[in-house]
């Protein structure tokens, strides 16, 4: 039986030939299953929103409806945490929630899962951090040092503070990219682990004798399936939102910095 | 003791962090819920910071998830 890490090897699916860039060297522009992957969910986002404008009316049909409901509901989000100026970063945190939500659902439709790749979520950890920088630094200039001096700790409080605020903002890029990584590598392990316990049970169960009570364990893995399937479907959602929630906190600590609303 | 068998030995032991993530994320459910059946009207405004918190604190359960990987596959 295939080992349960054996879903998420990459293999190209269309060799390409390498290109030379100056001054960047020798670039492998060959398509694997995860770029695979990440172009399908990008086509899927442009597709569907393509059919759900198509015929945009003041009244929204069924379709119009879905797409405006996704759209206020991040909109709401936005604004809701970053205040009347999260409409100005509304679009990234938009685009960034729906491309990990269609690359979570579709890693549970495909064999493979782009977000299970710590090179994926990383990149878009990296996007995040450097966002949140290029605003800060040109919204507040040098009294970006105030992230890690909050207001109204005495001073021998901060000697501690400082540093433990330093420290935990050093790790939001890691915590954000190891959160997405592990919650989808995690979930697909244990789905198939559980899957390989029903072949593995039947296949004991069909040696007869005592063996044949195998059948029982396999039906329980087979409901353990499901149910974790199920789960999986939640959590695929769940990790999008709180990356988009986590993007919206983060730019939030630098558009109001020193003032809150 | 045999190099192999203390590695699988130490990537169980890595995954223990995850007892004090899955007692973290217990207690935010647990506190939500309290306060959600006493003001169910103000629950549903809550939600972000609910699933912000559990966010968090899973972030560390992971941590550890990862570490086990690491030692195991590296």
């Amino acid at each position: 039986m295939a080992s349960p890490m054996h879903q998420f090897e990459i293999h190209p699916v269309l060799t390409l030939p390498t290109v030379n860039v100056p001054g960047l060297g020798a670039i492998d522009l060959s398509i694997n299953n995860s770029i695979l992957s990440m172009m399908i969910a990008a086509s899927i986002i442009v597709a569907f929103f393509a059919l759900v404008t198509a015929r945009a009316a003041v009244v929204p049909g069924r379709l119009q409806v879905i797409g405006e409901g996704i759209f206020s509901y991040i909109d709401d989000l936005a604004t809701g945490i970053i205040g009347h100026e999260g409409r100005s970063f509304f679009p990234y945190v938009f685009s960034v929630f729906l491309f990990i939500l269609v690359m979570n659902f579709l890693g549970l439709f495909l064999v493979f899962t782009a977000t299970s790749q710590l090179a994926v979520t990383a990149t878009m950890a990296v996007m995040t951090i450097l966002l949140v920088l290029i605003v800060g630094f040109a919204r507040n200039g040098a009294n970006m040092y105030k992230l890690f001096v909050p207001a109204g700790v005495p001073w021998y409080m901060l000697i501690l503070v400082t540093p433990i605020e330093f420290i935990s903002f050093l790790l939001r890029p890691v915590t954000l990219a190891l959160r997405l990584f592990g919650n989808m590598l995690g979930g697909h392990v244990a789905l198939k682990v559980f899957a390989g316990f029903v072949v593995s049970l039947c296949a004991l169960a069909a040696t007869g004798g005592i063996a044949t009570l195998g059948y029982a364990g396999a039906a329980l893995s087979l409901g353990g399936v499901v149910a974790l399937t199920s789960l999986e479907f939640l959590v695929a959602f769940l990790q999008a939102f709180v990356f988009a929630v986590l993007t919206c906190v983060y730019l939030n600590d630098v558009v109001n910095l020193g003032h809150h609303h | 003791m045999d190099p192999a068998a203390a590695k699988y030995i130490g990537a169980g032991l890595a995954t223990l962090g995850m007892i004090g993530a899955g007692i973290g994320v217990g207690t935010i459910f647990s506190g939500f819920l309290q306060g959600a059946t006493r003001n169910p009207s103000a629950a549903a405004g809550q939600f972000t910071n609910l699933i912000l918190g559990a966010a968090l604190t899973e972030a560390l359960g992971i941590l550890a998830f990862v570490l086990g990987l690491l030692i195991l596959f590296s």
